[in-house]
C-alpha cells in the first residue's frame, strides 16, 4: 500500500487510472442512489449486458475502436434494452423480473454471437473488444477521465436543476403527477443518466460487475441516513473510496484485475454498513432487541408481584420467592435488577414490594387502552 | 453430419430441455433473476472444485458448485429478511461479489488453473464431445451428455412426482401451506434443481446464457398459454428448437454456439411478443384501441340519452358537444349506426329502441359500480360484429 502511494505520486498512468476509477465510483454512487430508491436495482445489470451488441455493432459499422464511437453504440443498445424492458412490463403480463432477465440474457447472447463472429474475421483490428466483458482499468486514458469528469458535472447539474422534482418523484409518484411535473420526462432523464453511467463503467469494471458498481455504494449509503442529499453524498464518497482502494489493492498485487477488486471493496462497505449502521444496522438492532426483551421480562416479573401484593392489605408484606415460580415470571438477574431499581426488597428467600414499585406496576398495567 | 456434430446438437437440446423445466417455475414465481444470481455466483464453487479435482465435470465439482448456488439463494434471502434493502438490491449485491471472488481466485492461481475466463461467460459447447466418458476401454459418449442427461431425468422425475405440490405452491403458497405441502420445501427443492441444472449447463453454455435458456422459453410460451402443462411442454420444445437452430446458425457464422442459441431464442421471443394472438403487442394495441372506441361509444350514447334538445344531437355539431375530433366522432357514429343503436333523420340523431335498451343497461352497470359486467354486455350485444 505504501509502495502504491509512492507510485501514485510518481507514475502518471497510475494517477490517470486512479482518478478515473474514483470519479467513476462517485458517479455510480450518485446515480445508483436513484436506482436503489426506485427499486430499479437490477436495471443496471440488464442494461450493462444489453450494451454488448451495441459495442460490437458500432465496431462492425465503423471499423474503428474509437472509444467514443463504441460508447455511443453501447448507449444506443442499452437504451433500446431499457425501453424494451419497460414495453414488456407494460404491454404483457410478464413481470419485471422476467423482462429484466430476458433482455439481459438475450441481448448479451446476441452480443456474444457478434463478438465471436467478429473475432474470427481476418481483421487484426478487432482485438481488445472483449475488454468490455471484464473491464480493464489499465486501459483508461486521459481522454476517458475527461469524459468521466464531464458526465459527473452534467449529472450534478441535472441533479441541482431538478432536485425538488426528482426528490418528490422518488417518494411519491402520484403526488408528483398531481403537482403537474412531467413524470415521463424526469423518468427518461434519470434512466438515461443511469445508462450513461453504466456504459462509461463498462470499460473499467466490465459488463458483469457493473451492476454492483452502481448498487453497492448506494446500498451502503442508504444504511446511514434517511436524507436523500446525505445519501447521495455518502454514496459518492463510498463509490470514490471503492474505486481508490480497489485500484490500490490491484495495483500492488500481481495479476489482479481492477474490476472485481473494486466490486469486492464496495461489497465490503455494504457489509460494514449492514452490520454497524447505528439506526438500521443488524448489530445495534440486535442490541436494542435484547434490551427490550430484558425490560419486558422485568415488567412481567413486576406485574406478577403486583398481582400478588395487591391481594394483601399491606402491600409491602413479604412473600416467598418460591411462589413466583408457578408463573415462570422471574429470574435471579431480574430480581437483582428490580432490587437495584429499588422497586422491591429481597430478604433471604422472601421479597416484598416497595411503595415505589407498587405505584410503578399499577401505572404500567392500568393505562387506558386508547391512549 | 459427423458424429461430433450430432453429439453437440444432442447435448445442446438436452441442456435446453433441462433448463426449461425449472425455468417455467422461476418465471411463474417471479424469481427469474435468481437464475441470474445462481449462474454467476457458482463461479467460486466451480473454481474451488477445479483446484481439488482438476476437472470441470467431476461429481465433487458439481456438488460444490451446487452448494454455492444454494448458499447464494440463502444469503439473498437473509439480506431480504433484514429489510435493509429491497429484494432486488439483495440479488444485485450478492452475485457480483461472489463472481468477483471467483474471478480473483482464477487470477491469483493463473498458473495452475486452465480455466479461461471467457469460457466462464460463454461455455464452449464445441469442445464438449472431446471430454469422453470412458469406463475401462469402452467409450460411452461425451461426459456432459451423461451429466446433463442425468440432471434432465432427475428434474423430470421430480416434476412428475411433485407436479401437484409444485403447481399449488406456485400459484397459492398460502393454500399449499394449508394443505400441508410446506412451501419452503418446494421452494428450496426448486432452488436446488435450478442450481444443479445451472451448474451442469454452465460448462456447456456459460453463466449468462443459462439465464436465457431458463427464462426465454418459459416467457415466450407464457405469452401464448396459461395452462401449466402446456407451458412446460411448450418451453421444452422451444428450447430444443432453439438449440438445434442455434447450432446451425453458429456453424454458418463460425461463431459461439451458445450465443447463437440465445439469438434464436431472442428472435422466437420477439416474434411471439409482437404476434401472440391474445397477449402480443399488436393484439394489445388493437384491444386497447377497441376499448377506447367502446368507451367513446358508451359516452356518445349516454349523451344522446341525456339530451332531448335537437341542437345537441346534430351530426354536424357532434364534435363541438362532446369535444371530439371530427374523424373520431364520425367513426363512433359509424359504429353506433352499424349496431343499429341510432337512427339519423335530416342530420339529427335519435336513439333506436335497441340503443336505448343498451344504454340503460350500461348506465345501470356503471351506477351499480359493476363495470366489469359491461364486458359481458359487449358479447351479448355483438359489438364490433354487426
Amino acid at each position: 500500500m505504501n509502495s502504491y502511494l509512492e507510485l501514485l505520486f510518481s507514475d502518471y498512468t497510475l494517477q490517470v487510472i486512479t482518478l478515473g476509477t474514483v470519479i467513476l465510483g462517485a458517479i455510480c454512487g450518485v446515480l445508483g442512489s436513484f436506482a436503489v430508491l426506485r427499486k430499479q436495482s437490477l436495471l443496471g445489470d440488464a442494461i450493462s449486458h444489453a450494451a454488448l451488441p451495441g459495442i460490437v455493432l458500432a465496431f462492425l459499422w465503423t471499423g474503428t475502436k474509437n472509444p467514443l464511437v463504441i460508447l455511443l453504440g453501447a448507449l444506443v443498445s442499452g437504451i433500446i434494452g431499457s425501453f424494451w424492458i419497460r414495453g414488456i412490463v407494460k404491454r404483457t403480463h410478464l413481470k419485471s423480473d422476467t423482462a429484466l432477465g430476458l433482455i439481459l440474457s438475450l441481448f448479451f447472447g446476441f452480443g456474444m454471437l457478434l463478438l465471436t463472429h467478429v473475432q474470427k474475421m481476418p481483421n487484426a483490428n478487432q482485438a481488445g473488444l472483449d475488454k468490455y466483458l471484464f473491464g480493464q482499468a489499465a486501459t483508461l486514458l486521459k481522454s476517458d477521465v475527461y469524459l468521466l469528469i464531464i458526465v459527473l458535472g452534467l449529472s450534478l447539474l441535472v441533479l441541482f436543476t431538478f432536485w425538488k422534482e426528482l426528490k418528490v418523484m422518488l417518494f411519491d409518484v402520484d403526488f408528483t403527477k398531481t403537482l403537474g411535473f412531467n413524470i415521463r420526462f424526469l423518468d427518461i432523464l434519470i434512466t438515461s443518466f443511469i445508462v450513461i453511467a453504466i456504459v462509461l463503467g463498462l470499460q473499467t469494471v466490465g459488463v458483469v460487475l457493473m451492476s454492483a458498481m452502481l448498487l453497492a455504494p448506494a446500498a451502503a449509503a442508504r444504511q446511514w441516513t434517511n436524507k436523500l442529499s446525505l445519501m447521495i453524498t455518502l454514496g459518492a464518497v463510498f463509490g470514490g473510496f471503492s474505486g481508490f482502494l480497489g485500484t490500490a489493492i490491484s495495483a500492488s498485487t500481481h495479476n489482479l484485475s481492477t474490476g472485481p477488486v473494486i466490486v469486492l471493496v464496495a461489497s465490503f462497505f455494504v457489509l460494514i454498513s449492514f452490520i454497524f449502521s447505528p439506526t438500521r444496522g443488524i448489530l445495534f438492532k440486535e442490541v436494542r432487541k435484547q434490551k427490550n426483551r430484558k425490560a419486558l421480562k422485568l415488567f412481567k416479573t413486576l406485574g406478577l408481584m403486583f398481582e400478588i401484593a395487591k391481594t394483601h392489605d399491606d402491600i409491602t408484606h413479604p412473600h416467598a420467592i418460591r411462589i413466583l415460580n408457578d408463573f415462570q415470571g422471574y429470574s435471579k438477574s431480574a430480581l437483582q435488577e428490580l432490587e437495584e431499581q429499588k422497586l422491591i426488597k429481597v430478604k433471604g428467600q422472601m421479597w416484598s414490594m416497595t411503595r415505589e414499585g407498587y405505584n410503578k406496576a399499577a401505572k404500567l398495567f392500568n393505562q387506558p387502552l386508547n391512549n | 453430419m459427423s458424429t461430433s456434430q450430432i453429439e453437440i446438437q444432442l447435448i445442446a437440446a438436452i441442456v435446453a430441455a433441462a433448463c426449461a423445466i425449472p425455468g417455467v417455475f422461476l418465471v411463474l414465481r417471479k424469481m427469474s433473476l435468481i437464475s441470474d444470481a445462481i449462474s454467476h455466483s457458482i463461479l467460486p464453487g466451480i473454481v474451488l472444485g477445479f483446484f481439488i479435482t482438476h476437472s470441470l465435470t467431476s461429481p465433487l465439482n458439481i456438488l460444490l458448485a451446487t452448494l454455492t448456488g444454494i448458499l447464494t439463494v440463502i444469503i439473498v434471502e437473509i439480506i431480504q429478511k433484514t429489510g435493509l434493502v429491497k429484494e432486488d438490491t439483495a440479488i444485485g449485491l450478492v452475485f457480483p461479489a461472489m463472481f468477483s471472488i471467483g474471478v480473483i481466485l482464477i487470477a491469483l492461481n493463473a498458473n495452475d488453473v486452465h480455466l479461461d475466463i471467457d469460457a466462464v461467460l460463454l461455455g464452449e459447447l464445441a469442445f464438449a464431445p472431446f471430454d469422453r466418458f470412458i469406463i475401462r476401454t469402452t467409450d460411452l459418449g461425451p461426459k456432459s451428455l451423461w451429466v446433463m442427461g442425468g440432471i434432465l431425468l432427475i428434474s423430470l422425475l421430480l416434476l412428475v412426482i411433485f407436479f401437484k405440490e409444485l403447481k399449488v405452491s406456485t400459484f397459492d403458497s398460502g393454500l399449499a401451506a394449508a394443505m400441508g405441502f410446506a412451501p419452503s420445501i418446494m421452494h428450496y427443492g426448486l432452488m436446488s434443481v435450478a442450481s444443479i441444472t445451472t451448474v451442469g449447463a454452465f460448462d456447456a453454455v456459460g453463466a449468462v446464457l443459462v439465464v436465457a435458456l431458463m427464462i426465454a422459453p418459459a416467457a415466450t410460451i407464457y405469452l401464448l398459454t396459461d395452462n401449466l402443462k402446456k407451458l412446460i411442454f411448450g418451453s421444452v420444445v422451444v428450447g430444443i428448437i432453439a438449440a438445434i437452430a442455434g447450432y446451425w446458425l453458429a456453424h454458418f457464422l463460425d461463431a459461439s454456439i451458445a450465443g447463437a442459441i440465445t439469438t434464436v431464442l431472442g428472435v422466437i421471443f420477439l416474434i411471439t411478443y409482437l404476434l401472440a394472438p391474445k397477449n402480443g403487442l399488436i393484439a394489445t394495441f388493437y384491444k386497447q384501441k377497441q376499448q377506447r372506441k367502446e368507451v367513446m361509444l358508451i359516452t356518445f350514447l349516454l349523451h344522446l340519452k341525456n339530451h332531448k334538445e335537437e341542437e345537441e344531437r346534430l351530426v354536424s355539431h357532434l364534435s363541438d358537444h362532446i369535444n371530439w375530433h371530427e374523424v373520431k366522432a364520425l367513426s363512433v357514429l359509424e359504429l353506433a349506426s352499424k349496431n343499429n343503436f341510432i337512427t339519423i333523420h335530416n342530420g339529427i340523431i335519435d336513439l333506436s329502441e335497441k340503443g336505448n335498451e343498451f344504454t340503460s343497461l350500461a348506465v345501470q352497470y356503471i351506477t351499480d359500480n359493476e363495470k366489469s359486467r359491461i364486458e359481458t354486455m359487449k358479447k351479448e350485444w355483438f359489438l364490433f360484429r354487426a
